[in-house]
């Protein structure tokens, strides 16, 4: 072996490779095990806390008696602007990127922008939210400033899931609809949208869940952090599910922590629920196309 | 349209993708209808322009009212940032210092745990796994920061960090550096992932025909191919935790601090622009003006990044 001029060494070279395969599968595990402690550490500081009565109550100043009701009704006034205005637009703006704009600087110049959008940090939508619907439209810190702040942050999501749903559809859909006489609205309106649909399903659901979730817009464009009642119109101050999880996240006291984990637990179900709802309906809805 | 013959099937359509789709309703009546649907769909893309040039507008216009009376020099020099006190300063460099800070912390973690994880699922795990391992990750992702930074607060600094020595501040660089570190773990993988896919198959067969075993062809040949896209993923990524909020705002601290130390209580650009905005700010003063200024240096940090790493997508996507 040693005056061997080739000498492969197999041996150590596997047993390098087994020791490689196992740290990178630790590598991979790692990201779920911190998932995995993130949600025990939650229910177990917060699981005490649930009650009737935290969900329908209001947010007071002791911690005994705290509710998260008027942030739950926030939250969902939230989605609603967000899905009455980001949705239409985003689905507006895939299709016409898709089937009508001319290959062109126009088209470059959007889709650029589109993909810049996505990676501008969340605190900027909060600042643009603030300049100007806050203070521009004079809206105030309200439901529609924030709502409309947050569809602004959405967009590219869906925008970008559009797209990819309404590129994957085969040219002669559109050919075979021509064929027949339809004209360019009514392929897409029978045609595209309806095949597609799963696809903007999913895209529309995540970006409902981003939009949920977020804080820091909401900081900026001034939610309230407690309030006591629950906003009865669109440019009615408001309060919403992350913005308590963070204000009793910053209170001291370990009994406010509680309350804040109790409130995560609230949200990440919330958005556990989105999320099955969004795999449903694709199952759904790509059952009835092929059946 | 060419002249020559046409093979318009619809497989050569998917194929070539969009670039060359042919216009089979050139010749169709444009009604006033289909012409509004146009124009009422081109609205909806001319709004998304709006909204950067919204962006930009909004963060130049308040900037020039703070710059009329901060000079850009001392704002991106200073090494003071007292914004509230009687006798303020604008000094950047700690607020610079901080984020860089909590960044190389995240890319730390994300960085090699990424890319492994990337490696893993492409390149190790069965079809069944990776079915799996995939959407679990992705989850990662989706969860909201301000769950983060309570988890950050509460278990990485509150349990962990104050188990090993309970004199450390329990608002430091570290906990919150760690936590955004692993929120982006679900990026660098997935981008990096995608690179590591399209690198040909010929490439992987060559160096196995060559003696090669496994790991060789995965470390030697798969990932420098790749390199470009994995290197994408990295700027991706760290453009993310430069401009993540909640976590900061609620596990670094907010003390604006020249520091590399990070068991030190600091601030970052995000974490003071939520600071402020928390207090109640009126429209036309400094401090809420240096929040833009503030803002449009984040904003064009990220943006730099971002352009870069897209661009890098976009040259390697040639290459193959």
């Amino acid at each position: 072996m040693e005056d061997n001029a080739f000498n492969p060494q197999l041996q150590k070279r596997r047993r390098y490779g087994q020791v490689i395969t196992g740290l990178l599968f630790l590598a991979t595990v790692f990201g779920l095990l911190v998932l995995a402690t993130l949600i025990v550490d939650v229910v177990t500081t917060g699981a005490g806390w649930l009650s009737r009565s935290f969900i329908s109550g209001y947010p007071g100043a002791t911690p005994e008696g705290s509710g998260i009701w008027p942030a739950i009704v926030g939250s969902l006034y939230l989605m609603g602007v967000v899905a009455g205005t980001a949705v239409p637009i985003g689905v507006g703006t895939a299709v016409y990127l898709e089937e009508y704009a001319d290959e062109g600087l126009f088209k470059r110049v959007i889709q650029v922008n589109i993909t810049n959008l996505a990676g501008v940090p969340s605190v900027v939508y909060g600042i643009l939210g603030l300049g100007v619907f806050v203070y521009l439209f004079a809206m105030g810190n309200s439901l529609l400033a924030a709502g409309l702040t947050l569809s602004l942050l959405v967009l590219p999501i869906v925008v970008i899931s559009t797209q990819e749903a309404i590129r994957s559809i085969p040219q002669g859909i559109r050919e075979s609809a021509f064929a027949l006489g339809a004209t360019r609205s009514q392929m897409i309106w029978h045609h595209l949208i309806p095949i597609a649909l799963p696809g903007i399903l999913t895209g529309v659901i995540l970006s409902l869940s981003r939009a949920v979730g977020e804080t820091a817009p909401l900081v900026l464009v001034g939610a309230a952090l407690a309030i006591n009642f629950t906003p009865a119109h669109l440019l009615d101050d408001f309060t919403a599910l992350p913005m308590l999880v963070f204000q009793w996240t910053e209170e001291p006291g370990a009994a406010f922590q509680e309350l804040a984990a109790a409130a995560i637990i609230v949200l990440l179900a919330f958005l556990l629920l989105m999320n099955l709802s969004a795999i449903l309906l694709r199952n759904y809805f790509e059952d009835q196309l092929t059946g | 349209m060419s002249s020559s013959p046409e093979p318009a099937s619809a497989a050569v359509a998917e194929t070539e993708g969009a670039s060359t789709k042919v216009d089979f309703s050139a010749n169709l009546y444009a009604s006033p209808r289909e012409k509004a649907v146009k124009y009422g769909l081109g609205a909806c893309a001319l709004l998304t322009v709006l909204t950067t040039l919204g962006i930009i507008g909004i963060l130049l216009y308040e900037s020039v009212g703070f710059f009329l009376q901060v000079s850009v020099i001392d704002f991106l020099t200073g090494t003071e940032w007292r914004f509230a006190s009687t006798d303020p300063s604008f000094g950047v460099l700690p607020l610079v210092a901080g984020t860089l800070l909590i960044t190389v912390i995240a890319a730390a973690v994300a960085m090699p745990i990424g890319l492994a994880s990337a490696i893993y699922i492409s390149e190790y795990a069965s079809p069944r796994a990776r079915r799996w391992l995939k959407p679990s990750l992705e989850v990662l992702a989706g969860v909201p920061t301000v769950v983060y930074g309570f988890f950050a607060l509460t278990f990485v600094s509150g349990v962990i960090i104050q188990g090993i020595d309970s004199s450390l501040p329990p608002l430091n660089a570290l906990s919150a550096g760690l936590v955004v570190g692993i929120m982006i773990i679900p990026m660098v993988a997935s981008v990096s992932e995608d690179a590591i896919r399209a690198v040909p198959n010929s490439l992987a067969e060559g160096a196995y025909a060559l003696g090669a075993t496994k790991f060789e062809v995965v470390l030697r040949v798969i990932v420098p191919a790749a390199l470009s896209g994995i290197i994408a993923s990295f700027i991706l990524a760290l453009s993310r935790a430069i401009g993540e909020t909640m976590i900061v705002a609620i596990a670094a601290g907010a003390t604006a601090n020249l520091t590399a130390n990070p068991l030190e209580s600091i601030q970052t650009m995000t974490g003071f622009i939520v600071q402020v905005a928390k207090g109640d700010i009126d429209q036309g003063t400094i401090s809420y003006q240096s929040l833009f200024a503030v803002g449009l240096l984040l904003y064009l940090i990220t943006l730099g990044m971002n352009l870069a790493a897209n661009w890098i997508i976009r040259r390697y996507r040639e290459n193959y």
